[in-house]
């Protein structure tokens, strides 16, 4: 049986040791690829709704082939930041770029086109309840490519395959019939279908056993290595973003408290680093 | 008073968004064809349902006052007049807002809270074109049409209760209900101006209806129990700005075709 991260009875500082070690050990096995300009960038980002100061002067960067763990307890901000990256949200002031464009400066026309930039994997899926798998996923060609019914048929089996999953399995089959994994693999997919090359996640392995966490976190370790995506990704499961990230940032009380590499984090002396990970 | 004045105007401007995706690409025909079944097609049964015990009991009502007069032949009349002129509109919409209204608003809702509304606009795709168009265009269009039904059905519902209950023959209770149409004359000699103030509210209760519903749907929060509220929300608003709108309208046609 696989243990919890949960389980009370554990003794914080060992699970914090198995980790490292754990980050230690992919990070061996990983190739970390050169850091390139960032593809995604805030600059001391501000945001506030009402008196609650969401974000208090972010600055984080991610390059092509980089995926970033953003890392928190709840309510901290941490899928606001996804949000203001899609420009769902504009920045009370500061800069987020993507691409080198600012949001901001984006009309509501143009910010379609950027959109189509990115690919996003909500943390409940957000599949279309009333769209089968492969409308689904065929979804972001019909809307924005001329591509006819058989190329599009044959990229929706393409990316199914490469989610590990059999198109003719699961085809014609609606969200509501598919499992939690399954879910997340389609919606990997729909977000990879129109090849984007910025990545972002919200709580990707939420709700998931740790079997079908640990294959979600191995698709999108294939998805930098094979596609060499920029990837922002959102969670507050620290062995993921131990297998996961290239680069972790830390966020508490609106502010970044920690940006480095997992290894980085995992040999951190700061006291609320350390009780984070404990 | 503050909260108020801000959902009129996110309402309006949502209207206006609206408006503007009815006029411009890309279009959504099949959704709107899809829209026009489940809006139209399948509120059917309840159409006429509604219209039949509308005219059935319209019939029975007034005979009983017009039994003293002895001027029971009039109750086509009475039947005819009240169904197109303001029962058929006002009643569709109302059935159609409890039936395909909810429907509008619980299901823009459930999409608004598993983030599927947000996931349209991370695809670049605009919620309002691709959700909220195609109802909007489909009530146009099917609410005048349920309409005609429940007004023929109801003058149907009307003629059996005056033919089995009042002994008045088919043929005196149709001409009856054809003399009060006639009454204020015809457009292209044949459709009654009455009709036509019959189908231009349908239209008005239409818009609204959709409008509504879809409103209250995409800025539903709160999980399940939010969606039901709004859609509580969506059915109550439209309820009594269909019957608000429907005196003023009234009015409007009363000045335009009457004088």
């Amino acid at each position: 049986m696989t243990e919890s991260p949960n389980d009370p009875t554990r003794d914080g500082a060992a699970f914090a040791e198995e980790v490292r070690a754990e980050a230690r050990r992919e990070l061996e096995t990983a190739t970390t690829p050169e850091r390139s300009s960032d593809l995604v960038e805030l600059r001391d980002v501000r945001l506030s709704f009402g008196d609650n100061h969401v974000l208090n002067g972010i600055t984080m960067g991610v390059g092509a082939g980089q995926t970033l763990c953003i890392l928190g307890g709840s309510g901290v901000g941490k899928s606001t930041v996804l949000r203001l990256i899609l420009r769902l949200l504009l920045p009370d002031s500061g800069e987020v770029l993507v691409e080198g464009r600012d949001i901001s400066a984006v009309s509501n026309v143009d910010v379609l086109e950027l959109r189509e930039r990115m690919g996003m994997v909500f943390q409940g899926s957000a599949l279309f309840d009333s769209l089968d798998v492969f409308d689904n996923v065929a979804f972001p060609l019909y809307e924005h490519t001329g591509m006819g019914d058989e190329a599009i048929m044959e990229r929706v089996h393409e990316v199914l395959s490469f989610v590990d999953l059999d198109p003719d399995d699961v085809l014609r089959l609606l969200p509501a019939e598919l499992s939690g994994g399954m879910r997340k693999r389609v919606a990997i997919a729909r977000a990879i279908v129109h090849k984007p090359p910025i990545l972002l996640f919200d709580e990707p392995t939420s709700g998931l056993d740790p079997i079908t966490t640990r294959t979600i976190d191995e698709l999108i370790l294939k998805l930098r290595r094979e596609l060499s995506v920029c990837a922002v990704v959102v969670t507050h499961d620290i062995r993921s973003a131990a297998r996961i990230a290239t680069e972790t940032a830390l966020l508490k009380d609106g502010q970044i408290i920690f940006n480095g590499t997992p290894e980085e984090m995992f040999s951190s002396e700061d006291s609320y680093v350390r009780t984070f990970l404990s | 008073m503050f909260g108020i004045a801000v959902s009129v105007h996110e309402y309006f401007t949502l209207l206006a968004r609206l408006l503007r995706s009815c006029v411009t690409r890309p279009f959504y025909r099949r959704d709107v064809v899809q829209q026009m079944d489940t809006i139209g097609v399948a509120s059917l049964f309840i159409v006429v349902l509604t219209g039949l015990f509308t005219g059935m009991v319209l019939a029975l009502q007034s005979a009983v006052e017009m039994e003293r007069f002895g001027a029971t032949i009039y109750i086509g009349r009475l039947v005819g007049a009240s169904t197109v002129r303001e029962l058929g509109p006002v009643l569709t919409a109302l059935m159609v807002t409890g039936r395909a209204g909810a429907g509008m608003a619980a299901a823009i809702g459930a999409m608004r809270v598993t983030e599927q509304v947000d996931a349209l606009r991370t695809m670049g795709v605009d919620p309002i074109r691709k959700l909220v168009a195609p109802r909007f265009l489909a009530a146009l269009i099917m609410l005048p049409l349920l309409t005609i039904v429940a007004d023929l059905v109801a003058i149907l519902g009307g003629l059996l209760i005056a033919v089995v209950k009042l002994d008045l023959t088919a043929e005196l209770y149709m001409r009856s209900v054809y003399e009060t149409l006639a009454q204020t004359g015809f457009v292209l000699r044949y459709i009654p101006i009455d009709l036509i103030q019959g189908l231009v509210k349908p239209l008005a209760f239409g818009g609204i209806m959709a409008v509504t519903s879809c409103f209250y749907g995409l800025r539903t929060t709160g999980g399940t129990e939010g969606v039901g509220r709004a859609t509580t929300q969506a059915v109550v608003t439209t309820s009594i700005l269909v019957l608000a709108v429907d005196y003023f309208l009234t009015q409007i046609l009363i000045v335009l075709f009457v004088g």
